[in-house]
């Protein structure tokens, strides 16, 4: 039987974390559900950082895998323009670098496993909506099929096209992208291997960081986020940035370089329409990415978690309508627009934070402190004293330790 | 004008598709297309493109 007889509930657009997410869920929830990929490798190439805090562990209700949680971290580095550091580190693990392709095939192989069928290769180039049911032009190898489903999510990251085919814009503006270039780099050193490590400053990376993410013996996912206005502005891309600062680092420049990856981050905030008549947004393609640290990982699954969990009650209903489905961004927000109102704001005082600024801040918190502030032996009230106190000078960096650590 | 994609520069990392304010480019597996007839040559591909892929040029008739 080909494509064209079966009517699916659900077709994802993205077999990448937020379309695995929902796939995982409809197939649980006994949802006939079809998941279409253009890429010809789950997972490959992937798009920029691979961190994964706990938190996210317990929300997705993940058990780390050597397989694929390839490295425990214990804390961060934060690294001031003049090479003064800020170190907050823990005893015990506070999240994983993953191997990203392991991670989602791994996402991919449950999903399959659970009952959800999952197509490779295979290109939406056109979606429109007839009585109640969507038809998806595919382009498979050398010939174009049609898939017919009630309804589609999403999930095809920041380069979505499926959701506008539908009409709802999931188009992002150059305020609100950074622009991310990433290596897997190998035989490189210079750095703690059980900590994230990130360079600030305005010649380093404007309107962002660079990363060094650790993967283990002497292996590390290296890369850079900026504001894509700024390299507009200033003629360097991501690419230059990330290229020239290797080359002063002596434990990087000598290193191999085994992987490339690019990618756009949106990081202004959540679509503020998630949904329409027989359609979903999820992860990167919902802008669903944190706004300071422009990690979307865990995110884009729980997003992806709960368009299933909405169009689950589709299901039930046979009501594919915004009727049902409307209550998707509004469970969204519900759910994370409280902290996302409140990293923006930190976003936007990052983003005036000058390089003195930076080098103030790594010079006026101790080794000492910051270990405290990392490890929760500090009292909420006790880590505002010690901002306060320390940055008395610089009132705006208090309002940011704040936002970040209390 | 017209954007243009230099394939041995391109990451093929779909940043483009995403900024594109008239859903003008398209990313298929390792290749960019873009539909000349609806470029309205904003720049805001370049703009975006981590690896300066992206460029806009004279549109040749």
């Amino acid at each position: 039987m080909t494509g064209k007889e079966i009517v699916y509930d659900v077709i994802i657009a993205g077999a990448g974390p937020a379309g695995l997410a929902a796939g995982i869920e409809l197939a649980k929830g006994k949802a006939n559900v079809l998941i279409l990929d253009r890429k010809q490798e789950i997972g490959c190439p992937k798009r920029c950082a691979e961190g994964l805090s706990n938190s996210w562990f317990n929300i997705m209700k993940l058990t780390p895998n050597p397989e694929w949680a390839v490295q425990k971290i214990k804390g961060a580095v934060l690294w001031a323009p003049n090479g003064k550091s800020v170190k907050m580190k823990d005893k015990k693990e506070l999240g994983y670098v993953l191997e990203r392709k392991m991670f989602e095939k791994h996402l991919a192989i449950e999903a399959a496993k659970l009952g959800a069928k999952i197509l490779l290769k295979h290109q939406i180039i056109e979606a429109k909506r007839e009585n109640g049911i969507v038809t998806l032009k595919v382009e498979v190898h050398d010939h174009v099929e049609e898939f017919k489903a009630k309804m589609v999510i999403a999930c095809d990251g920041i380069d979505s096209l499926v959701a506008r085919m539908l009409g709802l814009n999931t188009a992002n503006n150059l305020k609100d992208t950074d622009s991310g270039y990433q290596y897997e780099m190998t035989n490189i050193s210079g750095y703690d291997e059980d900590c994230l490590h990130m360079y600030f400053g305005n010649e380093v990376a404007p309107r962002g960081y660079i990363w060094i993410f650790p993967k283990r013996d002497g292996t590390a996912n290296v890369g850079i986020g900026i504001g894509a206005y700024v390299s507009a502005e200033t003629k360097i891309n991501a690419k230059g940035y990330l290229d020239r600062w290797i080359e002063k680092q002596p434990g990087l420049k000598d290193g191999s370089i085994i992987e490339v990856n690019a990618g756009g981050i949106p990081v202004g905030g959540f679509l503020e329409k998630m949904d329409a008549d027989n359609l979903l947004v999820a992860g990167d393609a919902g802008h669903m990415v944190d706004p300071i640290h422009g990690g979307g990982i865990g995110i884009a699954m729980e997003g992806g978690r709960l368009a299933a969990q909405v169009a689950l009650k589709a299901v039930k209903a046979n009501d594919y309508t915004s009727k049902t489905l409307g209550t998707y961004t509004k469970e969204w927000f519900t759910l994370r627009g409280n902290k996302l109102k409140t990293r923006l704001k930190s976003r936007h005082l990052l983003e005036h934070l000058s390089d003195d600024d930076f080098n103030y801040l790594a010079e006026s918190i101790t080794m000492d402190e910051a270990l405290k502030i990392g490890n929760g032996s500090l009292s909420k009230s006790e880590k505002v004293m010690l901002f306060t106190i320390k940055l008395i000078k610089r009132p705006k960096l208090i309002a940011i330790m704040k936002k970040f650590f209390v | 004008m017209v954007a243009k994609n230099n394939s041995n520069k391109c990451a093929y990392c779909g940043a483009c598709v995403g900024i594109c304010p008239v859903a003008a480019i398209v990313l298929k597996d390792t290749r960019i297309f873009i539909d000349e007839k609806k470029c309205i040559s904003c720049g805001s591909c370049v703009k975006i493109c981590p690896v300066g892929a992206m460029s806009l040029e004279i549109k040749k008739k």
